[in-house]
């Protein structure tokens, strides 16, 4: 089984992709089985003064996400995703949830190796 | 009599006046540099550094043997430093503010304090003054808890010698600043007639009134600019210490590391009568304050 993260602007596979992890609006969670999607809200991480990529990565771990597909992941974050054997497809601003899934599917999408970008930003 | 030297723009005379002020002082005074960022004050007072010591912060250390990953740690804890994500757990040092919370939460005693240095902290004497400054480590985010270690310090070093303290705060009015003046008896605010100068003073003065300690106005640059801070120290009740002139004997001294009370009998007297009035103004309680906090 494999479950997918979408960060996204929206519950549905046809909103964009939020290209904030941490400070993402929301997660559009996708078992690739299944294709049954389930939302989860990230408004508790986008109001943290600091620490939201942390609080974000915990979220996902939580519902038993196994890769991450986003524009942008910090520092910290990435190195709890890491520590939580996440793997992270990156820089997939600009597309739907539902292109970013797509490019993933058909193995275009390569596995981050290092945050792309600064801390709290 | 603790003093604290504020502005709310920076590179308005906070460093200038109170090395002035610590050279004329008529009792035993300790000069503190709170401005842990950017200490300044050593340079003009040049100190002889008799101590120092490394300041830490107490950040939690897991012992992964004990803990059941129950989260009461990483629930607690508002900035994220300590995170629980099924059976794993994870410390992030460099966001701890080293209230010590997780620690006591943990049912399993799994935590316990290691440290994060955050700086130096250094004490001497210069010329009859005491002196005391805090350095924050580069690249330490944080400057309030060294602003803390340093204010124990003082403590301890008034208890030791008596007599009073001067604080160089640091510039802004964001906490860093409000930690500087928070533990004074009265509040110096030195701006300057320009523009920017005036707006960032009402912010100062917005910022600090909520306290309610005594403060007083230093103008620096007299003769700059326009009326604005008189208008306004006066609608406010705010009484203005002394001027000092905007003057390039001035200037040609201050880049020198030259101490300004030091440049002439008149600015001497200038900061004589100001520590005057500031003894007069600390007396004074519950100045007209702003309506919010």
């Amino acid at each position: 089984m494999k479950k997918i993260a979408v960060t996204s602007e929206g519950p549905s596979l046809d909103d964009q992709v939020d290209p904030r992890f941490g400070r993402a609006a929301g997660f559009v969670v996708v078992d690739l089985d299944t294709m049954e999607t389930q939302y989860f809200d990230n408004g508790q991480s986008q109001v943290m003064a600091q620490g939201a990529g942390i609080q974000a990565a915990e979220l996902i771990a939580r519902a038993g996400v196994n890769c991450l597909l986003t524009g942008y992941v910090g520092p910290k974050a990435f190195q709890a995703l890491s520590a939580a054997g996440i793997k992270i497809g990156q820089n997939l601003e600009g597309l739907t949830v539902r292109e970013a899934l797509e490019r993933f599917k058909s193995g275009r999408v390569e596995m981050a190796q290092a945050a792309n970008r600064g801390a709290g930003r | 009599m603790i003093v604290s030297v504020a502005s709310g723009k920076g590179g308005t005379g906070k460093t200038t006046v109170t090395a002035s002020l610590a050279t004329v002082w008529d009792e035993s005074v300790l000069a503190v540099d709170l401005d842990v960022e950017e200490p300044n004050l050593h340079l003009f007072l040049r100190p002889r550094i008799e101590g120092s010591e490394a300041a830490q912060l107490k950040v939690p250390v897991v012992d992964e043997s004990r803990c059941t990953y129950c989260g009461a740690c990483s629930d607690l804890c508002q900035f994220k430093a300590i995170s629980v994500m099924g059976r794993l757990i994870l410390t992030f040092p460099e966001m701890c503010h080293g209230c010590g919370g997780c620690i006591a939460v943990c049912p399993e005693k799994a935590l316990s304090p290691g440290q994060r240095e955050l700086g130096e902290i250094s004490w001497g004497e210069a010329g009859r003054a005491g002196f005391l400054m805090g350095r924050l480590r580069i690249g330490e985010a944080m400057s309030p808890p060294l602003m803390r270690l340093v204010k124990v310090k003082l403590d301890e070093m008034i208890a030791a010698r008596g007599g009073d303290a001067i604080i160089d705060a640091p510039p802004g009015v964001s906490c860093p600043a409000v930690n500087a003046v928070i533990d004074s008896d009265v509040i110096v605010l030195v701006t300057e007639p320009t523009p920017f100068g005036f707006y960032d003073f009402q912010l100062a003065w917005e910022a600090f009134s909520p306290l309610g300690k005594p403060m007083a106005t230093v103008v620096n640059r007299a003769g700059l600019g326009n009326d604005d801070i008189y208008r306004f120290c006066r609608d406010k009740g705010l009484p203005i210490l002394a001027e000092i002139p905007f003057d390039r004997a001035i200037a040609e001294a201050y880049a020198r590391g030259r101490i300004i009370a030091e440049v002439s009998s008149e600015l001497r007297e200038t900061f004589v009568s100001m520590l005057g009035r500031i003894r007069e103004v600390a007396k004074q309680c519950c100045p007209k304050g702003v309506a919010h906090a």
